[in-house]
């Protein structure tokens, strides 16, 4: 299938691909990091994290319709005020969820799976009810758009290059807050020994309610991010949901490093499988793929060795 | 369908109507003195003799669409589309001296539940005639209640043919309608020779590939690539390389949905300008409405093949686009198949008025060659298969999210749902 094609010509076209594969990767991390920390750390099947990831999408579209109409000066600068407001926004409502609904379901975690299944249709309607059923477009400012090209052929999209470096950002954000800040330190207890952590003193509730709210607003961050790729519309945080699940179990759901390794063995070979074999062909191979890894390791790829 | 699972049906038929029967006909009696001194309009015994809900002075249709779940987001402007319509005809004085009311119930994005409301719709409700329907799979799900119970289903989309139900009257094209032309016009106009099709994986794209296929080689191109993504994928760069390794003429796409928006934001922002028409991108499923979530700006320069277009400038159009503004608010916009979905109460009071009775079997026999000049799109007329002769027009894709129109055909085209040599 080669042979039509100049050496350079392929090489450019497995340097395009090799980015293609990357931009996926942040992509996923992006959706996946969210839920680690909820599924992964707290042990809560969230499926309502699309809907939080379309209200960061919702926040943003706002935001660009409140700069374009009283600051347009601004507007080139818009995308960061959003991204702050997604996270508060989604956070705050994530917080709201964990007080009213999630709390009860601690010692209960497949019930929250109906919970929060329910909590999603809810947001759906909502939303559809507030913002009408049709998608709503955001304009994006125009440093945003276009691409950078390279050489002849290879051009990357400037976008692509914005969802890699906030992938990095928050992961390493996350990572610091997880393993190197006394909070990170309060939620790996309380997830490993509720009434231990409880009886040491830590207010075992208010560190609940930050972590599912943590881990919402980053719902929300990337749920903003994602207008620039995807569709925003009621039902929108759908097409992510199970992407999602599936990058945070193949990873192994109590681990960070898991979660972004599975993200990129996922985005990679479903990237290279794409380019030979037709879309939904390369997605089954992927699917196969990941149920056959998980047959032989259960706990995913990465998991924690402690004594049960 | 066996006559098996008819017969208690029948039986329940045969004493039913019966006893109603003779309750109309006492009610007709009394009420024919009355109603021939206030209106001309036609005895109610005359023009409904199958127990439809049709009284003096009104006649009930009914409207499923899903205005609930993911498929709300296209089916909105049909509800809309359906509602002007009937009301207009409403003040315009009804059908038959009867004023239409509708029900309307919610297909919720879900096929047994549209298979649920028509059998409400057509037993419980007695409408006179339904308008719904949106995708192929609710279509399918509904079209045996229709044929049981012997209901007549106006359908407002763009489909894939092969179908051709004596319930049913398809005011949308069938896949050749729009295929065909729009490739001889790419073809003639844009000298292209080499064509990639992209589309969702699902029966319409896989149809409609085929017979672009098909009708590609007989021309002599070639068709260097062909890719189909799941529904609601959202990732789109892997394919845009393949573009970019095989530089097609024309990027003819079928995507749908959500991934229609990742799609044009991908394709736009990895630096394929479509103003350039290198690729050229020529797509039929892409309306004014799913501008919306794309932004004009992402898709400015594409090429999409429609019978109707929103900035037709006939005076039919003019007026329709006013009402349907002043109706539904001035910023709302409007796709090949709200205009679609405009026309079934007006085809329906064609044959109504032709047929000089509401019966679905009088209704189905007057359908053939029904003319609507008022139509938004222009002149159509309905053939005997059940679907419309319609024109054929090329819009190129604006910055405001509106098409300009560079291409129509001179004749109307006609339908074809069983295309030889395309199977």
């Amino acid at each position: 299938m080669f042979a039509d094609y100049t050496t350079s010509e392929l090489m450019s076209i497995f340097a395009m691909q090799g980015f293609s594969g990357l931009i996926l990767f942040s992509v996923f991390v992006l959706m996946a990091l969210g839920l680690a920390i909820i599924f992964g750390q707290m042990g809560v099947i969230n499926m309502a994290h699309g809907e939080f990831m379309i209200l960061g999408a919702y926040v943003t579209y706002l935001t660009s319709n409140v700069f374009s109409e009283y600051m347009p000066a601004l507007f080139g600068g818009y995308f960061f005020v959003a991204m702050i407001l997604a996270f508060i926004a989604a956070g705050a409502l994530g917080m709201l969820v964990e007080w009213a609904m999630i709390r009860h379901l601690y010692h209960r975690p497949l019930d929250t799976l109906l919970a929060t299944w329910g909590l999603s249709l809810i947001l759906q309607q909502l939303y559809r009810t507030i913002f009408g059923a049709r998608e709503v477009g955001v304009t994006l400012p125009d440093w945003l758009m276009g691409s950078v090209q390279i050489t002849d052929i290879i051009e990357v999209p400037i976008n692509g290059i914005f969802v890699m470096t906030l992938a990095v950002g928050i992961s390493v954000l996350i990572a610091a807050l997880m393993y190197r800040s006394r909070w990170g330190i309060q939620v790996r207890s309380v997830v490993q020994n509720r009434p231990m952590a409880g009886a040491v003193g830590i207010n075992t509730a208010r560190v609940d309610r930050l972590t599912f709210g943590l881990g919402c607003g980053i719902a929300g961050v990337a749920g903003s991010a994602f207008t620039m790729i995807g569709s925003t519309g009621p039902t929108s945080g759908q097409l992510y949901i199970v992407d999602t699940f599936l990058v945070v179990v193949f990873g192994g759901a109590a681990s960070l490093l898991g979660t972004i390794a599975s993200a990129f063995t996922i985005s990679q070979a479903q990237s290279t499988m794409e380019f030979f074999l037709s879309g939904s062909m390369a997605k089954v191979l992927t699917l196969l793929f990941v149920v056959f890894i998980l047959m032989l390791r259960p706990q995913g790829l990465f998991s924690l060795k402690v004594r049960r | 369908m066996g006559t098996l699972d008819n017969a208690p049906l029948v039986d329940l038929g045969g004493r039913l109507p019966s006893l109603m029967k003779g309750l109309a006909a006492a009610v007709a009696g009394v009420t024919l003195a009355f109603s021939a001194a206030v209106s001309a309009a036609p005895a109610t015994s005359e023009v409904n003799t199958t127990d439809l809900a049709v009284t003096d002075d009104t006649v009930t249709v009914g409207i499923l669409h899903s205005v609930t779940g993911t498929m709300a987001i296209s089916e909105t402007g049909s509800v809309q589309a359906e509602k002007l319509a009937i009301e207009q005809i409403n003040a315009m004085g009804g059908v038959l001296g009867r004023q239409i009311e509708y029900v309307q119930e919610d297909g919720a994005s879900d096929w047994p539940t549209f298979a649920e409301k028509s059998r409400k719709l057509l037993l419980q409700d007695k409408v006179a005639s339904v308008f719904g329907c949106w995708t192929s799979a609710s279509r399918k799900a509904v079209l045996p209640v229709f044929e049981q119970y012997n209901g007549m289903l106006y359908y407002p989309t763009f489909y894939e043919g092969l179908e051709q139900s004596p319930n049913v009257i398809y005011t949308g094209q069938e896949a050749t309608q729009q295929i065909l032309a729009g490739i001889d016009w790419v073809v003639k106009e844009k000298g292209a020779k080499t064509f990639y099709l992209l589309g969702s994986d699902y029966i319409w794209p896989r149809t409609s590939n085929k017979i672009a296929r098909k009708h590609i080689e007989k021309l002599g191109l070639k068709v260097v690539g062909e890719d189909y993504y799941p529904l609601g994928h959202t990732q789109f760069n892997s394919v845009i390389n393949k573009f970019k390794l095989k530089k097609p003429d024309v990027i003819f796409a079928s995507v749908v949905g959500g991934s229609n928006v990742a799609f044009y934001k991908q394709l736009n922002a990895a630096g394929i300008d479509m103003t350039k028409e290198k690729p050229l991108v020529l797509t039929i499923s892409v309306t004014e409405d799913e501008i919306l979530g794309i932004g004009g700006e992402n898709i400015v320069g594409a090429y999409a093949s429609m019978k109707y277009f929103q900035s037709l400038t006939n005076s039919n159009n003019v007026e329709f686009v006013k009402a349907f503004k002043k109706r539904w608010g001035d910023d709302i916009v409007i796709g090949d198949v709200t205009q679609a979905a405009y026309l079934g109460p007006w085809l329906w009071k064609a044959a109504v008025e032709k047929a000089g009775s509401f019966d679905v079997d009088k209704v189905r026999a007057a359908s053939p060659d029904i003319e609507l000049t008022t139509a938004p799109e222009g002149y159509v007329k309905v053939h005997p298969n059940h679907h419309l002769w319609s024109k054929t027009r090329i819009g190129n894709a604006k910055l405001d999210g509106q098409y300009e129109i560079v291409y129509e055909t001179d004749e109307l085209i006609e339908p074809n749902p069983f295309p030889e040599g395309y199977q």
